[in-house]
């Protein structure tokens, strides 16, 4: 597939920036479509603690199966018009690619047994884990890592997977010591240039993959860079304003994918999903207050905002009073999709995504800057941008100037830690060179260590 | 002698400066003041305000992160001139991620307080073996080993280390900290783990303590 370059918002107006509605909604054969106005569960799950061998993966397999059919049972009982599971593939089912594969036959085969027997509509995201890291990498793009995840993705594909995501992680470690030094040009250095080239390369294959077995090549996540420092943030580690900043900064990237040829739904844990969608019109899944499950964030109600599935993240199977953990969530995000699309159907949708904003806009600078009307002035600005450097660069910059405008106008609150942060993060940036290859010059000689070498991204 | 010199490298180290910290250190020295005052009226006094400033959430781990960057540069300075090695590490720490488990962030972080404790930390990185755990004991003699897993299903890895470690005879006079998203304080107790806090950034306090208690 061609490679797009997004110059235009598909979103224009802040009464089209709505949960279930998006401009390029998705038809499925089973008469799911997503982001043609109803907002699906999406329920995410994983194993207990247990090890993942060779003696337990037919353990493994039985939870798998146990828990879908738990999920579906529970989604049947409560009559959803439709349901997206998620398995995230454990790190062994990656590097072991027949593990995973074999996961995949056996959820789906639940599932149609649902869809045939009682009609439950159904669709599978498959997500293997991104295993290129470690001592022993070879390269990004070649090599036993790529290999694995590359051979994954394809036999997850012929298997019963619906959409394929993954949660990728080029540039991690260069952007993990960006997080930890609030370092706005090393974390600018390991978006703009070394995951952007990262997931050109790894989305133009997981699209053709996507072709040639004929699903949906769904989209990927800043989980392991916007996520980091939000948990950070949440946790007083780091400044909430960086988190934000960050996360703006992350949507330049995570969009790669779509430039490539993924149509979404973008995978749930990319809290950047408003501006994708807002770009690129492609529907979004999203998680907020259901995915306190799996981790604690300050924009619970605001995430689900201009949703178009609605995910818990994950949650690992233990039983609990109301039952095992994934029929509950299930349960949980059924019971908000209904409140959503009741709203939706009353022709109140705009009210409730308003005081789903509202709710929480206010109380901190990553929230704020996940508000739909605040979504369209940053994204407005990011595709003016004509590298994915030079996109990065002017989301940092329009993410600083629309939190300052909030601070003043009232409607953000900050202290003045984080006001401090902001002027620095303001000035740090003006410190970036323009020119791009002085810039990767610069940060090659000062950021080459152990943990990132450029020569893996043929960067050098 | 008047004390401005080193209210300025005070300010400096707080704020994180390493070059400001390093040029006041040498004006200081200029001025005669001996490398022992600069050192600990100077540097270690400010740190342990930062420090303090870092538990009462006063201030953020970058702002914790430049200034012990900013106390390396100025004691970089001085490590020639002092009379004798005031600084000692007070026990060693090998730390790794569980095999198959390739998340490090927190594990990073507990480094950082570690060190910040004054202990000498040897990272062997994330997704490591059991042998390679192994043999690093056998290479560095640490006084403490600390095990970090973030997924449900490579907790139990901390399991197998601590078991070969047993089986190696290495398990006796070793301190064993466990961490990470998915450990609670009975699975750590289970597997036979010393030290855990679901808060990394009380993980070196509580090292510091265990290790005055016991013999090696």
């Amino acid at each position: 597939m061609a490679k797009v370059t997004f110059n235009e918002l598909a979103i224009n107006n802040l009464n089209d920036f709505v949960y279930g509605h998006a401009p390029k909604k998705i038809k499925f054969d089973n008469g799911m479509v997503i982001g043609g106005g109803t907002v699906y569960p999406e329920v995410n799950f994983t194993l207990p603690p247990m090890q993942v061998n060779k003696n337990t993966i037919s353990k493994a397999y039985k939870q798998y199966k146990e828990m879908t059919e738990g999920v579906c049972q529970r989604a049947m009982e409560l009559q959803v018009p439709g349901l997206v599971i998620e398995i995230e593939l454990v790190p062994d089912m990656t590097f072991n690619p027949e593990w995973g594969i074999e996961t995949t036959k056996i959820v789906k085969e639940v599932m149609n047994e649902y869809q045939d027997k009682n009609g439950l509509k159904s669709l599978l995201r498959i997500t293997p884990v991104d295993v290129r890291e470690g001592n022993d990498l070879e390269h990004m793009w070649r090599g036993k890592h790529w290999d694995l995840v590359m051979d994954t993705f394809k036999g997850c594909a012929e298997n019963g997977a619906d959409l394929l995501s993954i949660e990728s992680v080029g540039g991690k470690n260069l952007h993990d010591d960006g997080v930890m030094f609030c370092d706005v040009a090393k974390t600018v250095f390991s978006l703009g240039i070394v995951a952007a080239r990262d997931m050109e390369k790894l989305w133009e294959n997981i699209v053709k993959i996507a072709e040639e077995t004929n699903i949906i090549p769904a989209g990927d996540t800043a989980c392991a860079f916007a996520n980091t420092s939000m948990v950070l943030a949440v946790r007083g580690m780091i400044p909430t304003v960086f988190s934000a900043i960050d996360r703006v900064m992350c949507a330049v990237r995570t969009m790669i994918a779509n430039e490539q040829g993924a149509i979404g739904p973008d995978k749930d844990c990319g809290y950047e999903g408003p501006y994708i969608k807002a770009i690129t019109g492609t529907p979004i899944s999203m998680e907020g207050k259901s995915a306190a499950v799996a981790h604690n964030s300050f924009c619970g109600n605001i995430a689900a905002a201009v949703a178009d599935l609605w995910s818990n993240e994950a949650v690992e199977n233990k039983r609990l009073l109301g039952g095992m953990t994934p029929e509950i969530c299930t349960e949980m995000l059924v019971y908000d999709c209904r409140l959503m699309n009741q709203f939706t159907a009353s022709g109140n949708n705009l009210l409730m995504r308003d005081m789903l904003v509202e709710s929480d806009s206010r109380l901190d600078a990553h929230a704020y800057i996940m508000k739909p009307s605040v979504v369209l002035n940053i994204a407005k600005e990011i595709i003016k941008g004509k590298t994915h450097l030079e996109r990065t660069k002017i989301a940092a910059k329009a993410a600083v100037q629309e939190i300052r405008k909030g601070f003043e106008n009232g409607s953000l609150e900050l202290n003045e830690r984080e006001l401090n942060y902001l002027n620095m993060i303001d000035s740090q940036l003006e410190s970036i060179p323009d020119n791009e290859e002085e810039f990767i010059a610069d940060m090659i000689e000062n950021n080459t260590t152990e943990k990132f070498d450029p020569k893996k991204y043929d960067i050098a | 002698m008047d004390r401005e010199i080193l209210n300025e490298l005070t300010v400096a180290l707080q704020k994180g400066d390493a070059i400001k910290t390093q040029k006041f250190v040498k004006i200081a020295l200029k001025k005669g003041y001996e490398p022992e005052q600069i050192l600990t009226e100077g540097l270690v006094s400010s740190m342990n305000t930062i420090a303090e400033k870092f538990k009462k959430k006063q201030i953020f781990v970058p702002d914790l992160l430049l200034a012990t960057r900013a106390m390396n540069a100025g004691i970089f300075i001085l490590k020639p001139k002092l009379k004798k090695q005031l600084f000692s590490p007070i026990g060693k720490v090998l730390i790794g991620t569980i095999e198959g488990d390739l998340h490090d962030i927190g594990k990073n972080l507990v480094k950082v307080f570690l060190e910040r404790a004054g202990f000498e930390v040897i990272d062997l990185g994330n997704d490591v073996p059991v042998n390679y755990f192994i043999e690093a004991i056998k290479k560095f003699k640490p006084q403490i080993l600390g095990l970090s897993a973030s997924l449900t299903t490579t907790m139990y890895g901390m399991r197998d280390v601590i078991k070969a470690l047993e089986k190696e005879g290495l398990r006796e006079n070793l301190l064993i900290v466990v961490g990470g998203v998915p450990i609670t304080e009975s699975f750590a107790t289970g597997i036979g783990a010393d030290i855990y806090d679901m808060d990394g950034t009380k993980v070196a306090d509580k090292a510091k303590e265990k290790l005055k208690c016991s013999n090696f």
